[in-house]
Formats: structure tokens, sequence, C-alpha cells
């Protein structure tokens, strides 16, 4: 099952259609570090709504992917996070440390927006 | 429940013994209908003197006390308890709400067991051997009819228990919207590991329905918590925080902020303030909101 990587604007969303195996994520982990380069994206959006489990390799790979995208210059937010499922993983103790996560695909947006914003501001701010 | 299957009047050995027996109860019936006015109006007196049923009326106790003389009676000559078992089930439902307690329906009953027990002694007197032979007859059918009475009484109260249970735990966890993006959960009473599951269960459902960013979950109204709703709690705010939305605690008594941290629950990431109104100010504050009174004019400002 392969990923859809949509480039929108500034940002890249992968919406996630179905449950994935190891071998997916660590694919969609690969062509998302690459592709944040190609495009110079600021910032990545992974769409989960779709999924009813996250185990503990999902958790971990996400959460490496958010570190190895933010090394490469943009921010992660994970959307759409089913309450069942987030009630769950807190369960399991995959809590997502360090992860941005928000709502739904709007709210992601609107998060990064808001995110880069201030880097751009910051920047700004320091050539002055 | 188990149910009280009807029987035979009175288990005995032998079938000579079982027809003495039946013959004695027929006896006795017609006794009981014979003195049916008399006995039925002891009765209801010393109801009156024990001082049981107060929340009835006298004429709303002697009316009852016939239905269940007649019906008691009814089982002695039968030994069919179904009859009596549906009464005490109406009659619970109606004296339960006025706040008859189950101490009243068992004495009223073994009360009158009692009368009829006395009238025996004194019809059968002279004889003390048929007196035996009576109470032997008598006894474990009136025992049978106690137990049926209490049983029913107890089960209809046990029944409005469970109803209003289900009801109070309906009631008990509303999701208020009370700004746009802003949910407040104000939770009142003991949370039980039920409870708890049941809150969060509603609070992600409504961050998820109401699009929320900030939640205020009061717990002013909660007395104590223990480690495992205390820890749920926690995991409770987690699970908020992966949807994406922000959880304010408030209303930490300091009952509850002890507990907290002699067992030991990891508070890091929760976000505290003290009071409900605190909260919402903080809420408002995360939401970008600024609420100014109306009222101040720029002169008073100035």
């Amino acid at each position: 099952m392969v990923v859809p990587i949509l480039k929108q604007g500034q940002y890249l969303i992968a919406s996630v259609q179905a449950a994935l195996t190891d071998t997916d994520l660590l694919k969609l982990r690969d062509a998302l570090t690459e592709q944040v380069g190609t495009y110079r994206s600021r910032g990545v959006i992974m769409d989960v709504t779709a999924l009813d489990v996250m185990d503990s390799f999902a958790c971990r790979t996400l959460s490496d992917l958010a570190v190895m995208i933010k090394l490469r210059g943009a921010e992660t937010v994970i959307v759409g996070i089913q309450p069942e499922v987030a009630f769950s993983m807190v369960q399991l103790g995959l809590k997502l440390e360090g992860v941005a996560t928000a709502l739904d695909l709007e709210e992601g947006l609107a998060y990064l927006d808001q995110k880069t914003k201030r880097v751009a501001r910051a920047i700004n701010e320091q050539k002055r | 429940m188990p149910e009280i299957k009807p029987r035979r009047p009175v288990p005995t050995p032998t079938s000579s013994d079982a027809e003495g027996t039946a013959a004695l109860l027929r006896e006795l019936v017609s006794h009981l209908r014979g003195n049916r006015t008399q006995l039925r109006e002891e009765w209801a007196r010393r109801i009156t003197e024990a001082k049981l049923l107060t929340a009835m009326t006298k004429e709303e106790i002697f009316a009852e006390a016939t239905s269940i003389y007649d019906n008691y009676v009814d089982v002695l000559e039968t030994g069919a308890v179904e009859a009596l078992q549906a009464y005490a089930r109406n009659l619970s439902e109606r004296i339960i709400p006025r706040g008859v307690e189950t101490h009243e329906v068992v004495g009223i009953v073994l009360l009158l067991r009692d009368v009829l027990a006395r009238s025996l002694f004194e019809k059968y007197q002279s004889d003390f051997a048929l007196l035996n032979r009576v109470l032997d007859a008598y006894e474990p059918a009136a025992n049978r009819i106690a137990n049926t009475v209490a049983v029913g009484f107890v089960q209809e109260r046990e029944r409005i228990i469970r109803e209003q249970q289900e009801a109070i735990r309906e009631l008990s966890t509303p999701v208020l919207p009370v700004r746009e993006r802003l949910l407040i959960l104000p939770i009142i009473g003991v949370i039980d590991p039920q409870r708890a599951r049941q809150l969060t269960e509603q609070l992600l459902r409504g961050i998820r329905t109401n699009r929320a960013k900030v939640v205020v979950i009061d717990i002013t109204g909660v007395p104590s918590i223990d480690s495992t709703v205390a820890n749920h709690l926690v995991q409770t705010v987690e699970s908020a925080r992966l949807l994406g939305a922000t959880v304010i605690v408030t209303g930490l008594s300091p009952e509850i902020a002890q507990t907290l941290v002699t067992i030991g629950v990891d508070l890091g990431k929760m976000n505290t303030v003290g009071d409900l109104r605190g909260g919402i100010e903080e809420a408002e504050r995360l939401l970008g909101y600024k609420v100014h009174p109306l009222t101040e004019s720029p002169t008073a400002q100035a």
C-alpha cells in the first residue's frame, strides 16, 4: 500500500488510506525525508484519520520521522488521530512526545501556517 | 434473581401425613376466613401500635391489610405464591416512593404471622397435640409467604436503585461548549473507574464533534480521587493532546493535590489552574480571545 504524498503550497501532505505494514511505513519515511528537500517544503502533515490502530512501531517511526524532518528544516504535524486510537495509544504508553498533533487537516494547516510564520518573523527580526 | 417456586403446601414424608396436613390446612383456612374481620382489625391495630407504615394513613393501612390478609389466606389454601408475588411487587411499586422501609414491610408480614398464630393458640389451647400439628402445617407456609413478600419488596427496591444509577450515569458527564473551540467538562461527585472511562470517551468524542482546541476540566466538585482515577485523568489529558486539544484542569482541592503528589502521579504535562474562572481565562488567552466589559467608557479609562 503506497501512501500518496501531495504537495500543497509550501507543505507536503501524506494521507494514509489503509493499515500500513512496517515496510510501508519505512518507505513512507524515506519518501518524505527525501521530498522535503526536493520541494523545499516548510511543513509536513501526516493524516492518519483512516487508521484504527497505531502500534508501537508506527508511533516510533512517526516520532523519528518528525525529528528527521526537523533536521531537514521543516515542521511535522500528525492529524486525525481517532479518539479511541488516541486513548489506546496512551494506555500503551505511546504518547508521541515531542510531536505536534492536530484535530484534522484544516487544523494541521493552521498550525503549520502559524509555526512557519513565527519562524519567518524571527528570521526577519534577526536580519534587522 | 431466584424466584420462589410454588410447592405443595407442606412437604411431608408420607401420604397419610400429607392428607392429614391438607385437612388441617383446610380447617385452618376456614378458621381464618371465619374470623376475617376480627383478625384483620387486630392486625391493623398492631401495625399502628408498632409504629410501622407511618407514611400511610389508617384507612390506607386497613385497605392494604385487607388485600394482604386475603392473599395470605389464599396462599395458605392453594400453596401457589404467584398471585402474592405479583401483589407484593405491585404493593412495593406503590409504597417505595412514599418512603416505606424494608423493615416495615417485613415487620407487618411477621406481625400478621404472629396475629394468626395467636388466634390458633387460642382456638386449640385445649388440645396440645392438635395445636402442634396445626402449627406444623401453618409455620412453613407462613414462612414462605413472609419470604415471598420480603423478596418481592427488596427486588423492587433494587430495580429502582439500578434505574436511578443508570440515570445518574447518563446525566453525570455533560460536555459543554462555551465558546467556539472551547469545551468545559464540570465533574461533580465521586469518580469510579467506570465513570472515568465514560468521561474520557465523552470528552474525546466531544473534542472531535465540537472541533475543540482547549478543554477545561473542572474537578471542584470531586471530593477525592484514587491512583487509578488519577492515572486515568492523566491519560485522558494525553489522549486529548493527541487529538490536538489542550486540557486545563481546574479546581483541584487541597486534599486531591496532596493525594496526587503522595501517590506520585506524573503531573508534569498537566496544565492546572486554581479555579474554573482562572481556567476559562487561561483558555481564552490560548484561543486568542480578549474579554473586556462593555460598560467601561473611554472617560473611565482615562
